[in-house]
């Protein structure tokens, strides 16, 4: 059994019919990329994944559960998703540490006397043991990306979804980001990204998703899919996206 | 005719009680009004969205001196209720500062963006912890300036309290200048009194902003 098997799931925002009937199975461990044009569905789908938003129809599994906003343990289930938006989303009247252990204390996954140590572990696997004690805004953008991925990391999920992580981060940021992605890879971690770095997809993951048209429209492994992409469309969107 | 003396500036800080007292009772009672009003006007009920804002919209539109009137004199006539003027201007000056402040709030918990609510919510926690960990504190240091600025209004609002028969520190402010004929005096002293209730707020809110906003 798949970790995530996502069935003909359709979504429509007003008129706009979003997702036309996505099908797709990441196994456990599995690096998948998702690519697309912008509006193809990409973020749409993975905040799908996570219960942010309620599908019109169709089905999501995670582990074997039936994912839906109503779902009865939508608390827990979102334990052991983690996500990683666009725009950080830091905690910013909060410490880096307390930004990293609300959630594990609140929820009760650990005790107070552990907070520090958890904190000091997760910042340390993203490099920035070092930030512990700093408040967001005095962090660059890369660094808060890392400490919003560590802060993920804390509750220990089974799978990551990674929104566009580096698209609002400075050229020179993208790298440490990615870097840290990179590692987490290495380790086992199942992960679905929506990313626009071609060369980190194409370096980092097992299988490439591309999307159009909020559909699933050609799949594979990057060597093969970068290579010979079987449709024009994909074909286009690499040669734009060189 | 007499000359001022200690006694009247004895009998306008003595006065100061009841304009103290009328602060305290709006807060007590209009505070958690205020929090349900302001947490109404961001639900995801539309009804009671709706609810709270005309609930709101009435009490901001009626002036302060109309509320008093209406639940003093008014209500004996309307409802035939006949209410201690206590109890009248506890009410009026409850509601005058839960339309307000439960506005001024509310404009706190919007200005905290979606996302943290979002944040909040990806990392399993409840709706409730979301609130008090996560937005709320935010919220509250946005509020703040506001909030503080209303109090100073909702202090000086007391004066209108003595429609009613209230001696408070405007109201003896007029008795010691009847008898003193020293307006000028008079009023200077009741205005420092006031400028002395104010000031120590506006100092405490600087200092709690900054405390809030721990970063800076």
């Amino acid at each position: 059994m798949a970790l995530v098997e996502i069935r003909d799931v359709h979504k429509t925002f007003g008129r706009v019919e979003v997702l036309k009937g996505v099908s797709l199975d990441v196994e456990e461990g599995e690096i998948v990329t998702i690519i697309g044009r912008s509006g193809s569905g990409k973020s749409t789908l993975l905040r799908c994944i996570n219960a942010l938003e309620s599908v019109d129809s169709g089905d999501i599994r995670v582990e074997g559960e039936k994912v839906h906003a109503a779902m009865r343990d939508l608390k827990k289930f979102r334990q052991r998703v983690g996500i990683v938006f666009q725009a950080f989303n830091l905690f910013p009247h909060l410490k880096v540490e307390r930004n990293i252990t609300l959630a594990p204390l609140l929820t009760g996954r650990i005790d107070k006397a552990r907070a520090r140590a958890l904190a000091e572990d997760v910042l340390t696997r993203v490099g920035l043991a070092d930030k512990i004690d700093a408040w967001p805004e005095q962090l660059s953008g890369g660094q808060q990306q890392r400490v919003a991925i560590a802060r993920c990391l804390a509750m220990a999920p089974h799978l990551m979804l990674f929104d566009e992580v580096t698209s609002a981060l400075d050229p020179e940021l993208v790298g440490e980001v990615l870097k840290v992605m990179e590692a987490m890879a290495k380790q086992g971690m199942t992960m679905i990204l929506v990313t626009h770095e071609m060369g980190f997809a194409r370096n980092v993951a097992d299988r490439i998703v591309f999307m159009h048209q909020g559909r699933v429209w050609e799949q594979g492994p990057p060597a093969k899919l970068f290579a010979s992409p079987e449709t024009p469309e994909l074909a286009s969107f690499i040669a734009s996206s060189r | 005719m007499r000359s001022f003396s200690l006694i009247d500036l004895v009998s306008l800080v003595e006065a100061l009680r009841w304009t103290v007292a009328l602060v305290v009772l709006a807060l007590a009672f209009g505070t958690p009004l205020a929090l349900g009003l302001a947490l109404g006007r961001i639900s995801r009920s539309a009804a009671l969205r709706w609810t709270m804002a005309a609930c709101i919209q009435i009490i901001q539109s009626v002036p302060l001196l109309g509320l008093l009137f209406f639940f003093y004199f008014g209500m004996p006539v309307f409802l035939g209720i006949q209410v201690p003027a206590t109890v009248a201007v506890t009410v009026a000056y409850t509601l005058y500062t839960a339309a307000f402040l439960g506005e001024i709030w509310r404009g706190g918990l919007e200005a905290v963006k979606q996302a943290q609510w979002e944040a909040g919510a990806c990392l399993g926690l409840s709706a409730w912890q979301q609130f008090r960990h996560i937005i709320a504190p935010q919220a509250l240091r946005l509020s703040l300036p506001p909030t503080v600025g209303f109090l100073v209004q909702l202090i000086k609002g007391t004066s209108l309290a003595s429609i009613l028969g209230f001696v408070e520190l405007a109201r003896a402010g007029q008795v010691v200048s009847a008898a003193t004929f020293q307006p000028l005096l008079t009023y200077a002293l009741v205005a420092a009194i006031y400028f002395a209730l104010c000031l120590p707020l506006t100092l405490w809110s600087r200092s709690l902003e900054a405390r809030l906003d721990g970063s800076r």
